[in-house]
């Protein structure tokens, strides 16, 4: 699955461990059947490294793209790669309804919580008083909690996962691939280079014991400012039918010469 | 008679659309080739609303100033158009008493049971007048909603009239259909499998169109959170080999910019329905222009190839949507079909003949193996096509990519595929036949596009103007304009906008006299437009 392309990540960032991850899953579901897409930040240039089909697409439509891809092919896994920026700032709106339409598609969020290919500005996830060249004297707006968003507009597998537990993040990927409907994991991707946060993560993060029957509570544990645990793992899970099942796929009952004749 | 026109008027939800399009049946039926021009405000309730039905036996898609009958549901309505000339056949309900013929239409309505279908008793007047027989007008009310409660108030005012005429009924009929319908079915007929709208107008009624017909049809109808969402998801869609079309109007065409320029990078294949208002901005939703004829050309950033086409009928919208569909994935890159409200939400006669010359052209595939390169650079630049979900891996990228499809930011490289994208033109132009029309010979040159094409034919006609339409923008068809007026004393451009974009594109090939522009929404009216060749 690998290509010979030159791999232009920082050593040490935390998208090496998300590709490590995707690559198990995806020779694990089949390579032929699996498509990828991404927008333009760090975390997109993951599709420059898969040797597997991908639409490369823009800064902050992954998620919508994504959803296209599975309404044209139903039987593909479709897996979005997306960035904070990308659609917790450019895109939100196409992640708040995908995830309400039940789009039957697995969106992984490279949570770094800048700006990184853009050399360091706030998002909508960087914590307040966060140093940036956009703001800095450091950011007077409050973050967002992507989970609660993804929650509220009614998500079916919402999760979490960390870059510096590479085989939970399979599992937790493996997971959301075969939830039908809208899968979203959200993985802590430390960026060394701009927000360092691998310290901070491995002493605050801890383990999920199963699905929470109360995910809420568990979703507000952490509010992306720097008190707190941060749980780790599957906080919600619900069967429902996914978008792409239920758009009409009735059979060809008329051709436009008897169109035509009922229109004289 | 040869020509006939009608105006009915009235508040909206008073009927006045439904009953004018049973009276472009009735004229359809009668032989005659039918043009109903809608004219609405962007609102719910109340306002004023008319549409304008004209029968002619040549096939002139215009109104005229002057009118035959006009069917009055209130007193705007009679206020409005009562200088035109003609019968006056209103509603005395709610009409003070006037020089003409008074229906009490709601009394009759409300005793045969239902007050909607007011504007149905006017037509029962018309009907017996104009000597259309009763068989037709059951005929025509076939299928209608609560068809036997509205002839029955048909038949009473139909009963109270003397006939003044005799209108024949023609054996075959032509299908009556708008713009809109057309583009929707020319599209169908290219293989379309998916529309993805986000609603305006005058585009929307493409999305209900469809959203109506896609169980039948077998298509899938989508109507994502924004225009932004329409053409990713759509591009999505292509990418998995089936033919997706978006429609939007001027704002949401704005909206979908950058995604025409990823489509173009991407040399994904995608046709676009631009439907204009009159803008800029809002504008007036409901009300007719042709200023994004621009903005159609440069429709994204970067050097890219794009079409733009613009039917000036329905026949011409079918055929031409057809094209699109079907240019755009065999050459890879984006179509726009241009059109306004007066092609989109207008009704015209439609030959069905016009079927038997489109068909679905199939796209150039590639080996589904695993060498495939996605952007295999080729001699004419088109690099053949394959779906994910088999052996190949196919990699459609919106940054610069090698041959391979893996972002690329080599100096080579770059030019290569440059130059590769932009090789296509060379065979488009070769592909494309019909850029421009020629109606009628002379001296003198009257240039239209789009919707007022049928204005300009007529009024041409009866000025002394040999009439050139401009059909397809992009790849503009220099040689043939200057071929239209070679040996010609003056060239006049028709169009709706302020500036003469249209004009002001010819001007770069050929000289150009004078330009007509109109910019009030409203279409041309035949008489005007003479009056405008005749200064
Ligand atoms: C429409 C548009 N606006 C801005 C940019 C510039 N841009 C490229 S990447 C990026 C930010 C990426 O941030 P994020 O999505 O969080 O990805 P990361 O680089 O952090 O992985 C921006 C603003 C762009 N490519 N397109
Ligand atoms: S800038 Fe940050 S996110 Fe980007 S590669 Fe470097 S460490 Fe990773």
């Amino acid at each position: 699955m690998d290509l010979n392309t030159k791999n232009t990540w920082c050593p040490g960032c935390g998208n090496f461990a998300i590709e490590k991850a995707v690559k198990k899953v995806i020779e694990k579901i089949g390579e032929e059947n699996t498509v990828i897409t991404a927008g333009i930040g760090c975390h997109g240039k993951i599709i420059d490294y898969l040797n597997v089909s991908s639409f490369y697409g823009l800064h902050g439509r992954p998620v919508i793209t994504a959803t296209g891809i599975k309404i044209g092919n139903p039987d593909l896994n479709v897996i979005a790669f997306t960035g904070d920026g990308d659609s917790l700032n450019e895109g939100v709106s196409h992640l708040v309804h995908a995830v309400k339409r039940n789009s039957d598609i697995t969106v992984i969020l490279h949570e770094n919580r800048n700006f990184a290919l853009t050399v360091k500005q706030f998002t909508a996830t960087s914590p307040r008083g966060f140093i940036s060249n956009s703001s800095p004297s450091g950011n007077i707006e409050d973050p967002i909690n992507p989970l609660a968003l993804v929650y509220a507009s009614g998500g079916t597998f919402i999760a979490r996962g960390f870059s510096g537990n590479v085989y939970q993040l399979q599992d937790l990927i493996m997971q959301g691939v075969k939830h039908k409907g809208f899968s979203f994991i959200e993985v802590l991707q430390p960026c060394v280079a701009w927000f360092d946060t691998y310290d901070d993560y491995r002493e605050k993060t801890y383990n999920l014991e199963g699905v929470p029957k109360d995910p809420l509570r568990k979703i507000n544990e952490w509010n992306y400012e720097n008190g707190g645990k941060i749980p780790l793992g599957v906080f919600h899970k619900e069967e429902k039918e996914s978008f792409e099942e239920k758009m009409s796929r009735g059979d060809k009952k008329i051709n436009t010469k008897e169109f035509l004749k009922n229109k004289a | 008679m040869n020509d006939i026109q009608i105006i009915i008027g009235g508040a909206a939800g008073d009927g006045t659309k439904a009953t004018g399009h049973l009276i472009g049946k009735i004229l359809n039926r009668g032989g005659y080739k039918v043009f109903i021009h809608e004219d609405y405000s962007s609102l719910i309730r109340g306002g004023h609303n008319f549409s304008v039905i004209r029968g002619t036996k040549n096939g002139e898609n215009c109104i005229r100033e002057s009118a035959d009958f006009l069917l009055a549901l209130n007193e705007d309505s009679v206020d409005r158009h009562i200088g035109k000339g003609g019968v006056l056949i209103y509603n005395s309900d709610q009409v003070k008493k006037r020089d003409g013929i008074g229906v009490p239409a709601e009394t009759i309505a409300k005793e045969e049971g239902a007050v909607i279908m007011k504007s149905n008793a006017l037509l029962g007047a018309l009907c017996k007048i104009i000597g259309v027989s009763w068989e037709l007008i059951g005929d025509v009310f076939e299928g209608f909603p609560h068809s036997e409660k509205n002839l029955k108030v048909v038949r009473r005012v139909y009963d109270s009239q003397e006939e003044k005429g005799k209108m024949k009924k023609t054996k075959e009929s032509l299908s009556l259909i708008t713009g809109n319908e057309a583009i929707a079915l020319g599209a169908l007929e290219a293989g379309m499998e998916n529309y993805f709208a986000y609603p305006m107008t005058p585009s929307t009624s493409i999305l209900h169109f469809l959203s109506k017909i896609k169980e039948a049809y077998k298509i899938n109808v989508f109507q994502p959170e924004n225009e932004i969402g329409v053409i990713n998801a759509a591009l999505g869609c292509a990418f998995t080999g089936k033919r997706t079309m978006v429609g939007t109007s001027g704002g949401g065409f704005a909206l979908m910019t950058e995604g025409i320029s990823l489509a173009a990078m991407s040399e994904t294949p995608i046709v676009v329905v631009e439907s204009q208002r009159a803008g800029p901005s809002s504008g007036t939703p409901t009300y007719n222009g042709q200023a994004d004829l621009n903005f159609a050309l440069n429709p994204g950033h970067g050097d890219f190839l794009n079409l733009v086409f613009a039917p000036g009928d329905a026949e011409e919208a079918f055929y031409f949507s057809n094209l699109a569909m079907n240019m755009s994935w065999k050459y890879q890159i984006p179509a726009i079909l241009l059109v306004d409200k007066d092609i989109s939400e207008s009704t015209f006669s439609f030959d069905k003949n016009t079927l038997k010359g489109v068909k679905e052209w199939k796209e150039k595939k590639g080996r589904n193996s695993k060498g495939y390169h996605r952007y295999r650079i080729t001699e004419n630049g088109v690099s053949p096509l394959v779906y994910p979900g088999g052996k190949a891996v196919v990699k459609s990228n919106s940054y610069e990519s090698d041959e391979y499809g893996i972002s690329t930011e080599d100096p080579q490289m770059i030019k290569k595929m440059q130059e590769k994208r932009m090789r296509k033109e060379r065979d488009i132009k070769e592909d494309l036949k019909e850029t421009i029309k020629i109606y009628g010979e002379g001296d003198k040159v009257l240039f239209c596009w789009g919707s007022t094409k049928g204005a300009a034919i007529a009024a041409g006609r009866e000025a002394g103007y040999k009439v050139v339409q401009i059909l397809v923008f992009n790849p503009f068809p220099e040689e043939k304009v200057r071929e239209a007026v070679k040996g010609c004393k003056e060239v006049v451009v028709v169009e709706a906008n302020s500036s003469g974009q249209a004009a002001e594109i010819l001007k770069r090939y050929i000289l150009v006299g004078r330009k007509i522009l109109k910019y009030d929404g409203r279409p041309f009216a035949k008489e005007e437009l003479i009056e405008e060749l005749k200064k």
